[in-house]
């Protein structure tokens, strides 16, 4: 009986509590990860934010930012409890961030119940592009699958007959393995999911790769992962025997400890330094000159989009961030410069967008860069988005 | 069959390092009866140490040298420090202590050298595979862990078996008051002993961690391992501690291995590649639990004859 | 048995009632968050007041008592995912499970002693761990989302987080007050004599095996049941939840609290973790405390909070 009163008593107070009104300022949660080894990707990611609200005067519609930055430690459960503090606690207007899609997707469900927008700037499970889709999320990165498949094109382009796939065992390496698989129209010989994060040493797959003799390997390691997986290929004989493709094995981050072993090695990206739009030169430039000794990469330069993306949304609604609705068709129009050129959503709130083929290459300073070599597919649509009920 | 034989000396080498951690676990244990949770942070400040060092001397042996002696300081320090409170205690308080050490130091750590973890790069003179049979290249790297550390378990051998040092710690292993009763100092005796475990430990850290990480944590995961090991091996006994390493050592490597190949006979690809590392990981513990019912001293107790 | 009303059994009446009056406070201030903090609080020193009875009171050093929290949550967590989401199978499921694993466990730990009882129950802890991270079609390391919570007859909707509140709160309650009657009982006296002299009981006539063995049963099934709870407290389930070193946390909470009295692991659960929320707004580098914090408990406050507060402790 207590309970039932002191239940209602609560449900009164609530009811008369103030009526929401117009932001005073915007607030921001951003979860990536800012511990262990990986942690130069959520540096990146946040350097890139940093900027991005540097460019706009550190306001959004006219309202001052404020972000509050947390460390999902690489692992689900801590994600999860971040986001319901960033939630709860810090009453954040919008969500930014993750970069593992184990991680989302454990998160997610907490932004999706207290109606709270989640922009993911990495990760892309299938499931938030398919049946989990949520009118409160949005991706400025890709859909896991979109990248490899366009990896699986190329291959094609290459007349490859024979693949074999090595990945990690978690969410994001599943569904990179099946991109490649659902485009590739060649014969795939064998499939290796490791342990992830723990296992570094690669010999074993190399070795059964080795045996089978293909015409090509594709792999995916993002991280320190992806270093050590170039280095033991180089060391177990295959470079220059098998050929490699790969998707987040070599990037912007991993290319300074991988140097030479990257050389040649192809991957497929949506964004590459190089782009020649005017958002992007002055995204690359900027950042050169905030942040000298580092460069941007695809992680920070999908969160840089991201920032632009929410700060078009306020402007359009002119700050009034109570209105759900009209938030969200403000951040469908994707009114924003984006540093990958145009920029638009599919009914499923996933990127349109081109995929390029990138090489590393030396450049004239003898420094290790990514280069844009060829368009592998334009105006590319994710697989799943006749899944989603958001039509 | 080249992929059977580079397993098996995979699968020795993690052996080995688990040896160099089990044995100063096992020592202290056997020892002092101190539980010891803190091992692997003192494993994780040989990584740390290791890294820092070799990125000042520009020179990964120098630093690996430098990493041993700072971990070895450490690890006297901790004895001096917090351990000569606990002996005689109850294992709980052991437990609880050791426990806070390693809240402390992964905070330390974190303190010191900041989150982001750290990388120890091999020289190029090791980066490189050596051709050990026709058709097996093995990485150099790893030929060296199995060198040293066979090195390592030969001297530790050396030293328990034939000189007065090692004579006092297998005495003091099967029957501590009566050293303590002949006058032997005992308070040096567990402070070099708890250095000399320390060393190891900090030895293991620094040589996995060109190949696998130096990061926050580290410890926890492998310290379990290491006191699966100890478990197996019996407490005190050094050479316990060795063969129940190599066994650990290639249950999990060739469990890992080959469960997948095993499991995917029947189950689909990613369920193997989910259910492999586990089991292997569960024979581990599984092996213990059955050791413990039947055998309770371990294989090789310290404190039979 | 009357309670003595002693200053130990005062602060943790008046910490219930704190507890009890705490979503009005929420009401008044609109700190939703504190709910969310106060329900895990609740939970966990539902967990932590198990582990008092099997530690504090039985003297059994189990260091796998958060396989329990793992097991009582993915009974939840995997009958919700294959789409049965009534609470009413769940939990009795997940009590059922837990006492089982406790059942087995217990019979084969309880053969040994000393660190080899420790190190047993954390082997076995690890197995149930590796066994929820190696299957695949649970999410494995990554997790399992439940998309509902357990669903119980209309006026109980577990997702109106007051009402799960006062839930939660009702079971710590009870789970409080059974402890403390089977601890004042004569099954509780044998635990308790076991603990301090297992020789001289079993001379007296007491099968310590088999008494001890229900403790653990018992012990093992209520932290099943905290499992439950936090499945649906969290919306989530990973094979983290059982990791050894949660196991680890849980003991801190009962050592901190002061083990083998009635409020101890309240005191604890609440101390702990309410630290843990006020000191990562302080500094980030809080455990740098923690730690040393722990092992002065250990060398100088053996009686933990609840021996501050009283002289003795009992038992």
């Amino acid at each position: 009986m207590r309970k039932v009163l002191l239940a209602a008593s609560a449900v009164a107070l609530l009811a008369a509590g103030p009526a929401v009104a117009q932001n005073k300022s915007i607030k921001i949660g951003f979860v990536s990860t800012f511990s262990g080894p990986v942690a130069v990707i959520g540096n990146d990611m946040r350097n890139s934010f940093e900027l991005a609200l540097d460019h706009m005067g550190r306001k959004m519609g006219g309202l001052p930012v404020e972000v509050v930055y947390e460390d999902d430690t690489f692992k689900p459960e801590v994600g999860k409890q971040k986001t319901d503090k960033l939630i709860e606690s810090d009453k954040v207007d919008f969500i930014v961030g993750y970069i593992w899609s184990n991680v989302l997707l454990a998160s997610m469900k907490s932004a999706v119940d207290a109606k709270t927008f989640l922009i993911t700037s990495n990760a892309g499970p299938h499931q938030i592009a398919g049946e989990q889709c949520s009118p409160f999320i949005f991706s400025t990165s890709w859909q896991n699958d979109q990248t490899p498949q366009a990896m699986g094109h190329y291959m094609n382009q290459k007349d490859v007959k024979t693949a074999f796939l090595i990945g990690p065992n978690y969410a994001a390496g599943k569904d990179m393995l099946g991109g490649v698989a659902s485009t590739f129209k060649g014969k795939i010989v064998g499939q290796e999911l490791t342990k992830w994060p723990d296992q570094l040493d690669f010999s074993a797959e190399l070795a059964k790769a080795k045996a089978e003799k293909p015409d090509a390997i594709f792999v995916f390691y993002p991280g320190k992962a992806g270093v050590q997986f170039l280095s033991q290929y180089a060391q177990s004989g295959l470079k220059g025997q098998i050929p490699l493709y790969t998707a987040f094995t070599i990037d912007e981050l991993s290319l300074p400890l991988q140097k030479d072993l990257a050389l040649g090695v192809p991957g497929a990206q949506q964004w590459v330094n190089d782009l020649p739009n005017e958002a992007n030169k002055k995204f690359v430039a900027d950042y050169l000159k905030k942040y000298p000794g580092l460069r941007p990469s695809f992680y920070g330069a999908q969160t840089y989009d991201a920032a632009n993306l929410i700060a078009s949304a306020v402007a359009a609604t002119k700050g009034n961030l109570s209105d759900k609705a009209a938030v969200q068709k403000a951040l469908e129009k994707a009114d924003f410069k984006s540093v990958r050129g145009n920029f638009r959503f599919n009914t499923n709130h996933m990127p349109i967008q081109n995929f390029y083929l990138q090489e590393a290459v030396k450049d004239a300073d003898g420094n290790f860069v990514l280069k844009t070599v060829a368009t592998i597919v334009e105006d590319n649509q994710d697989r799943f988005v006749t899944q989603c009920h958001m039509r | 069959m080249t992929l059977f034989i580079e397993q098996c000396l995979n699968g020795l080498q993690f052996g080995l390092l688990l040896f160099l951690l089990a044995a100063g676990l096992t020592l202290v244990l056997g020892i002092m009866d101190l539980v010891n949770l803190a091992h692997g942070s003192l494993y994780m400040l040989g990584a740390y140490f290791a890294a820092t060092f070799a990125a000042w001397t520009g020179s990964f042996v120098f630093g690996a040298v430098l990493a041993l002696g700072a971990t070895l300081l450490v690890g006297m320090a901790v004895e001096v420090i917090v351990m000569r409170r606990l002996y005689g205690r109850d294992h709980l308080d052991h437990v609880l202590a050791t426990f806070g050490l390693i809240l402390f130091f992964d905070e330390l750590v974190r303190l010191i050298w900041g989150a982001g973890g750290m990388s120890l790069p091999l020289p190029s003179w090791l980066n490189t595979s050596v051709r050990i049979l026709p058709g097996v290249d093995y990485s150099a790297y790893k030929l060296s862990i199995i060198v040293v550390s066979l090195g390592v378990a030969a001297f530790l051998y050396f030293l328990v078996m034939r000189t007065r040092l090692g004579m006092l710690i297998r005495a003091g292993a099967s029957n501590r008051e009566m050293v303590g009763a002949l006058g032997v100092n005992i308070k040096l005796l567990f402070t070099l002993v708890f250095g000399l475990g320390a060393a190891l430990a900090g030895l293991a850290g620094l040589m996995q961690a060109p190949i696998l990480t130096v990061q926050i944590g580290m410890g926890e995961n492998i310290l379990i391992l290491a006191f699966v090991i100890t478990v197996i091996g019996g407490m005190g006994s050094i050479r316990g501690a060795f063969v129940a390493a190599i066994l650990v050592g290639f249950i999990d490597t060739l469990g890992r291995a080959y469960f997948t190949d095993l499991l995917r006979l029947t189950f689909s690809k990613e369920t193997a590649a989910t259910a492999a590392p586990a089991l292997s990981s569960m024979l581990i513990y599984l092996l213990m639990a059955i050791v413990l019912i039947i055998r309770p001293e371990g294989l090789f107790p310290a404190n039979s004859k | 048995m009357i309670p003595t009303l002693n200053l130990r059994t005062v602060v943790g009446l008046l910490l219930l009632l704190a507890l009890l009056l705490l979503p009005l406070y929420v009401e008044l201030t609109g700190s939703r968050f504190l709910l969310t903090l106060f329900t895990r609080i609740v939970i966990l020193a539902l967990a932590a007041v198990s582990l008092n009875l099997l530690l504090g009171y039985g003297g059994m050093m189990s260091f796998g008592h958060a396989a329990y929290l793992g097991i009582g949550g993915y009974a939840v967590g995997i009958l919700a995912f294959e789409g049965i989401t009534s609470g009413f199978v769940q939990w009795p499921v997940a009590l059922l499970v837990s006492a089982f694993f406790a059942f087995v466990i217990g019979a084969l730990s309880l053969r040994t002693r000393g660190i080899y009882f420790i190190m047993i129950t954390l082997a076995f802890a690890q197995m149930a761990y590796y066994i929820v991270a190696g299957l695949a079609r649970y999410g494995g390391d990554d997790g399992l989302t439940i998309q509902k919570r357990s669903q119980f007859i209309a006026p109980i909707n577990l997702s109106n987080k007051v009402q799960f509140y006062y839930i939660c709160l009702a079971l710590l309650c009870a789970a409080i007050y059974l402890v403390w009657r089977i601890v004042n009982s004569r099954f509780g006296m044998a635990i308790q004599g076991a603990r301090s002299n297992d020789m001289r009981m079993r001379a007296i006539g007491f099968p310590t095996y088999r008494y001890q063995l229900i403790c653990f049963v018992i012990a093992g099934t209520l932290c099943g049941l905290a499992g439950a709870l936090l499945a649906n407290h969290t919306d989530f389930v990973s094979p983290a939840m059982m990791y050894w070193t949660r196991s680890g946390d849980l003991i801190i909470m009962v050592v901190l609290g002061g083990m083998g009295s009635t409020f101890g692991p309240l005191f604890g659960a609440v101390a702990l973790l309410v630290l843990e929320e006020v000191l990562s707004g302080i500094t980030e580098y809080w455990q740098i405390i923690l730690g040393p914090l722990l092992l002065l408990v250990v060398l100088f406050a053996r009686g933990g909070i609840d021996g501050l507060l009283g002289k003795a402790r009992h038992g």
